[in-house]
């Protein structure tokens, strides 16, 4: 027991210095805890021996993943994707097979075993991959989805691997009688070696009448006994109970597929698929994703610590080699078939270093290829860790990509495109056409105002054509673009570009240069609307003080307020906004250079609320008082004072009169 | 004596008069007139009340300029009126900011003057429609002048009464701040339009 919690513990400890320091350096969690594992494995030696053992729990994060994979994806969705699924997953596994299989025979290989290495090879390791696609939000990128479709091939193509090794055997009897069982055994991802529980051994038929049973049960349970049982389920209020459900349901569905010898992983990623619709769906993401991240943590500790240094140090020349080999491989067959599948942009790059390692389903087809004699142990050994190598370089790739390739790729796909001729000058021109700047542009067109409308980002600028708004492709903080856009002759300049220090030192620019010109600005926040008026725009929104103020209004009619009310509610706030802004602009400025807020902006900010609730307050005030504005009626008993005194003027009349 | 003018102008449509805005930039050629465009300062119609009754304290005469909607003011004009005419303010108890002060009506009606006649369609002399404004005035204490019309004016470009009408409108204006205005005497008519020239005395 003491020895587990150590285990555990230093596992737990290296994972929790490990990750944050990665991600600090911006290499991505999964690196962090592959040398998390390499530190307490083979540097250390703190643990070791039950790696193995423990890779089999962890490779469970994967099935979670798919499950929550399938969440995401509804089924409508993965029809569409079904020409990249089978024509790009299917080239990517062919085409890398042949290859590594041509190049092992080139080195003269038996051919049994080139085969083999190349199947096992050309499969990715989806842990990796959705995880780093995650964490830099590339999952729904063309590159990511397309990695996705791919991913998902090779899991359904494991099974017709495992099933196809066995022929590469050295056909020797008693393989040969073991082929099917230990396919069927083998093909749980992770890789349990519980040859009872499966029913493979059935005559063929039943078989596979057990297999298209079971996948019924999964859809079945996903499609109509789910809800029922989730409703009941949550209305208990125990959430942990609900968490219990969640792993109950991917738990069952995991040890019903390696029953009857399907990847377990396929099958929660079918019930994920199925349930995608459900109204729980957030509800079981959020309960099983820590779950997900941990497992899938501890798996590539696991792969960390699995490096053998002797082996390594032993066949370093080879290793590298060969690592680097199948690298390189993966990558060009991805690059072609981008090619081929028009995936262009950074999105190729994406594809083509995201998936050229070798994944975990190459762990667990090694074992199964030693045990029905189609490899050799060295070889397994080896090979495995060419496996690890590739998985440990992965995010290696990632790095590359995204530091040195992508910003390439932006550039020179803006490049390419050359900044365009501007043959139409508008009265106005518009700067940055984002979701906020388009928005102004539409209404500027809508009333016929002309517009020039340019845009740094030649994919939107692009999108915009299409939906026939004419706009430039161009760096609007370059000022002999805007020259050239007609800012001598313009009327107005609206600067909606997305980098703020971008903006603030085009409106600086542009004052200078244009003093006389009208420049609108667009402010992200309070202290980016003091940096722009600041710089001398002349008039500055901020994108969502008035979207936030007229939800505040829609908040407080929903409360019951009269929507009267409500509306005469925001234009006090907004009055006393408007009244203070000024002495908190001046504040801000003079006390920019200080770090973070300054203490006399801080007091200022809170007079200001405090101004705001008396403001509020003067509106809900039931008393007549001078203080109370707006639609109140003189007070109670104002009608008698009047007639009292006119009383006293015929009075004073009548006497006068006489 | 000097007297200062707010002219309190409310057109919903500017962008189709074509008797009020000449009229409007024809005051504010004038000095001592201080010129509110209330759609221009309050396209949200919220009006600052505390600017107003400034405003309304620094001058001597209060003009509202408008074109006749549905026989009353455009409805910022109202809004003005309920908001910037406080209790305590204009009028009850201590509100006595306004005693003294002129108050004129200058407006334009798209009818004839025909219609605005017991016989007419519209049945009611326009003094008679202007009744709650003249209330209005009286109890803040303000001297309510007969109202500076022009009737017809959908057609007043057309039929060349325009310029007259500006030239009426800039002597009268002109008048009033340089105290040749004689009150007494308009006070008593039914309007200003026609016999505006008996009401000034050519100096001072």
């Amino acid at each position: 027991m003491t020895a587990y919690l150590g285990q555990a513990f230093v596992y737990l400890v290296a994972a929790v210095i490990m990750v944050p320091l990665a991600k600090r350096f911006g290499l991505g969690s999964v690196l962090g805890y592959l040398v998390a594992g390499v530190v307490i494995g083979p540097l250390t030696g703190l643990v070791g021996a039950e790696t193995e053992t423990l890779q089999h729990v962890a490779e469970f994060g994967v099935v979670i993943m798919l499950f929550l994979v399938g969440l995401e994806l509804q089924p409508q969705m993965l029809w569409q994707m079904r020409s990249k699924l089978i024509g790009l997953g299917g080239m990517q596994v062919a085409g890398s097979a042949l290859l590594i299989s041509g190049t092992a025979l080139l080195f003269s290989v038996d051919w049994r075993m080139a085969v083999a290495i190349g199947l096992i090879f050309a499969l990715s390791s989806t842990a990796i991959v959705l995880q780093s696609h995650g964490e830099k939000g590339w999952s729904h990128t063309e590159g990511g989805r397309s990695s996705f479709s791919v991913l998902l091939f090779q899991d359904i193509a494991v099974i017709p691997i495992l099933a196809f090794l066995p022929f590469l055997a050295m056909p020797e009897p008693d393989v040969v009688a073991d082929l099917v069982h230990g396919g069927a055994e083998m093909a749980g991802t992770a890789g349990e070696h519980h040859a009872d529980d499966s029913l493979a051994d059935l005559p063929p038929m039943i078989y596979g009448l057990a297999v298209i049973g079971a996948i019924s049960i999964v859809i079945i349970v996903g499609q109509f006994l789910s809800t029922p049982l989730f409703r009941f389920v949550a209305k208990s209020g125990l959430r942990e109970v609900f968490t219990a459900t969640a792993l109950a349901l991917v738990v069952g569905i995991s040890a019903l597929m390696s029953m009857v010898g399907l990847s377990p992983a396929l099958g929660t990623f079918l019930a994920g698929v199925v349930l995608a619709n459900s109204e729980f769906r957030h509800e079981l993401e959020s309960n099983i994703e820590p779950f997900k991240g941990l497992l899938l943590g501890l798996f590539f500790i696991t792969v960390g610590a699995g490096i053998s240094f002797t082996v390594l140090v032993d066949n370093l020349g080879f290793l590298i080699g060969v690592t680097v080999a199948v690298i390189f491989a993966k990558a060009l067959v991805l690059y072609l078939l981008s090619i081929v599948f028009k995936v262009r942009g950074s999105d190729r790059w994406i594809l083509t270093l995201s998936l050229a390692q070798a994944g975990e389903f190459g762990f667990v087809l090694l074992a199964f290829s030693l045990q029905i004699n189609v490899l050799t142990a060295e070889m397994v050994e080896l090979l495995a860790m060419v496996v690890a190598l590739s998985m440990f370089l992965t995010p290696l790739l990632f790095i590359l990509l995204e530091k040195v390739l992508m910003p390439k790729m932006e550039k020179a796909t803006n490049e390419q495109q050359e900044e365009d001729v501007i043959d139409e000058k508008g009265q106005v021109i518009i700067a940055g056409v984002g979701r906020f700047g388009q928005i102004v542009n539409r209404l500027l067109l809508a009333n016929g105002v002309s517009t020039t409308v340019l845009d740094h980002e030649a994919q939107r600028v692009d999108l915009l054509r299409q939906i026939c708004i004419k706009s430039y492709f161009g760096d609007a903080t370059r000022l002999e673009l805007l020259h050239t856009a007609g800012i001598d002759e313009a009327s107005l300049l609206v600067v909606a570009i997305d980098d703020r220090e971008r903006a603030i030192h085009l409106v600086q620019e542009v004052k200078r240069n244009y003093p006389n010109l009208t420049v609108l600005a667009r402010a992200f926040d309070r202290g980016d609307e003091y940096q722009l008026e600041h710089a001398g725009a002349d008039i500055v929104v901020k994108e969502t003080y008035h979207s936030a103020l007229y939800m505040g209004g829609e908040a407080l009619k929903a409360l019951g307020y009269h929507p009267f009310q409500a509306e005469n509610l925001k234009q006090a706030f907004n009055q006393v906004e408007l009244e203070n802004h000024p002495e908190l602009r001046a504040d801000w400025i003079s006390t920019k250079h200080e770090k973070g807020i300054s203490a006399s902006y801080k007091e200022l900010f809170i007079k200001l609320d405090g101004a705001l609730v008396q403001a509020m307050k003067k509106d809900r005030s039931d008393t007549h008082s001078h203080e109370e504005r707006g639609w109140t009626p003189p007070p109670a008993g104002y009608d008698d004072l009047l007639e009292a005194q006119q009383a006293d003027d015929t009075d004073g009349t009548a006497r006068s009169g006489q | 004596m000097k007297r200062k003018i707010l002219l309190l102008f409310a057109h919903p449509s500017q962008h189709r008069s074509e008797v009020n805005l000449p009229l409007y930039k024809a005051a504010k050629k004038i000095d001592g007139v201080t010129c509110v465009d209330l759609y221009r300062e309050y396209p949200d119609y919220c009006i600052n009340i505390d600017r107003e009754q400034k405003r309304l304290l620094s001058h001597d005469i209060v003009i509202f300029m408008f074109p006749l909607y549905w026989y009353s003011t455009p409805a910022i004009l109202k809004e003005w009126q309920d908001l910037v005419l406080e209790y305590g303010f204009a009028y009850g108890q201590g509100g006595d900011a306004l005693q003294g002060k002129w108050f004129l009506n200058a407006l334009t009606a798209g009818g004839s003057e025909q219609a605005y006649k017991a016989e007419g369609y519209n049945h009611f002399r326009l003094d008679e429609l202007l009744q709650p404004l003249q209330q209005m005035a009286d109890a803040c204490g303000m001297r309510y002048l007969p109202p500076f019309a022009l009737f017809g004016s959908r057609t007043a470009a057309a039929e060349q009464r325009l310029k007259q009408h500006v030239d009426a409108w800039q002597r009268l204006l002109l008048a009033m701040t340089e105290g040749r205005f004689d009150i007494e005497k308009g006070c008593k008519m039914r309007s200003l339009t026609e016999q505006i020239d008996q009401l000034i005395s050519e100096a001072i």
